[in-house]
């Protein structure tokens, strides 16, 4: 089977140059101390800060489409999820109602969190919530940037058995985490940044 | 009626008042008695040297020397846009937006004026033009600065929101609108405040100064209308322009929020 997502040469002032090859329905992790670059290199696959290199989808350049469709089927999670609007919902197409309630409760949200106000969400809620905003797009690619990084064991549990169900259906992910446990679970190939470079681990 | 002509007289009694704020600032240890008197003065040389401009430029009657001075007055009015805010974006990106946006605003609701309005003959006579000009100015400079300050502000603010909208494949101009809509309504709240205003709180100062000048108080009142619309105009044009231009200039072809280009 061909490879899924293919990164060459990619770099910027701060970090790189990284070679990667991601595989149909397999988790590349990634682990190493705060500010070795890894969040860089998520956000430079996304095409959310300046850099140089290629990144292939399949058979197709980044550079070949306009920057938002391409951020549709490479999709970054940041560690910290922004909000624009009060309310939970009207970070949801009300169309997908039904599928975001079915993904909360899985995660183990409380019923009515759709319905509360940004402002009243816990850290863990918002990281949660955060995630099956993304999911929603059923991305091929899926750039997560340290996904369970604030909440409880139970909650992790359940992240990564969706993340695990998703990969069996063919989703590729690139995954930071602190987690070495997480990174052994999840990653076919695992990986350290150090200082900017990307190492095998 | 003909207008009262002042004598130095007349101004040296009214300069008296600056005395008497200075005494209170040293009787109350306020401390701002050299400040007072230094923008007494300031406000005496700048004036009458714009009245020596101003009749300079009127006796020469040209479309180039008016325009110049129109020219100069909206460079100033720039610099001041771009100074406002507290982060400023890199190299002289402020000062070419302001001077876009307030050159803009400005020769769009003059012209519209002095051609459908006011009409003087000829067209340029400097005696309309340039304090025409001038007052579109004044407005146009707050206007464009407050929404400039507004939305450079708010994207720094909402860069995880921007960021996040980014991500899921929004773009950039779907990211950045509520952020473009808050700068152009702040930049229009001081007009609407001023139109709320006027008559009730307020005697406009152009209503005020035809007044004094002899002008029938309801010919002054028309006056005084046509600029407000002048000003509303003004302000939508520099607003609107400042904050798209200002969008613009944060983001790049592939659709990133650039903040990088601020310092």
């Amino acid at each position: 089977m061909s490879p899924t997502l293919i990164v060459k040469k990619l770099r910027s002032e701060l970090a790189g140059p990284f070679e990667l090859t991601l595989a149909v329905g397999n988790c590349a992790a990634i682990t190493g101390p705060s500010g070795s670059g890894k969040s860089l290199f998520l956000r430079m696959i996304a095409d959310l800060d300046p850099n140089e290199g290629e990144v292939w989808l399949n058979d197709r350049e980044r550079a070949s489409m306009p920057a938002p469709a391409w951020r549709k089927l490479v999709t970054y999670v940041p560690a910290e999820s922004g909000w624009w609007a009060d309310r939970v919902t009207e970070h949801f197409p009300a169309a997908a109602r039904s599928v975001v309630a079915s993904l909360a409760d899985r995660l183990g949200l409380r019923a009515d969190v759709l319905n509360a106000s940004v402002q009243q969400l816990s850290t863990g809620e918002k990281q949660r919530l955060s995630l099956v905003r993304a999911l929603l797009l059923n991305s091929p690619v899926l750039l997560l940037d340290e996904p369970t990084g604030a909440l409880d064991e139970e909650s992790i549990r359940r992240v990564e058995a969706l993340l695990q169900e998703r990969m069996a259906h063919g989703t590729s992910i690139l995954l930071v985490t602190h987690d070495q446990g997480q990174a052994t679970l999840l990653g076919h190939q695992r990986y350290r940044m150090v200082a900017g470079h990307l190492e095998r681990a | 009626m003909t207008p009262i002509l002042l004598t130095p007289f007349d101004i040296a009694v009214a300069a008296s008042l600056i005395l008497l704020d200075a005494a209170l600032s040293i009787l109350l240890k306020l401390r701002l008695h050299w400040q007072i008197t230094v923008a007494a003065a300031r406000m005496v040389l700048q004036l009458v040297a714009i009245g020596y401009v101003l009749r300079f430029i009127f006796s020469l009657n040209n479309p180039a020397a008016t325009l110049l001075l129109i020219l100069v007055m909206v460079l100033v009015a720039a610099r001041e846009v771009a100074a406002r805010p507290e982060r400023q974006l890199v190299g002289h990106t402020n000062f070419v937006i302001g001077v876009v946006s307030v050159g803009f605003a400005t020769f769009v609701t003059a012209m519209l004026a002095l051609t459908t309005a006011i009409r003087p003959q000829p067209w340029f006579d400097p005696h309309y033009a340039i304090p025409l000009a001038g007052i579109i100015l004044g407005s146009v400079l707050n206007s464009a600065s407050l929404s400039l300050d507004s939305f450079l502000g708010s994207v720094r603010r909402e860069r995880q929101a921007i960021e996040a909208r980014l991500s899921l494949g929004e773009t950039y101009g779907d990211a950045t609108a509520p952020m473009v809509r808050d700068a152009i309504r702040r930049g229009l709240l001081p007009i609407i405040n001023q139109m709320s205003a006027a008559g009730i709180v307020t005697l406009p100062g152009i209503m005020t100064g035809q007044i004094l000048a002899g002008l029938d108080p309801l010919e002054a009142v028309k006056y005084q209308i046509l600029l407000m619309f002048l000003l509303s105009g003004g302000s939508g044009l520099s607003a609107l322009a400042v904050s798209y231009l200002t969008a613009r200039r944060l983001t790049d072809q592939r659709q990133r929020l650039r903040l990088d280009r601020l310092r």
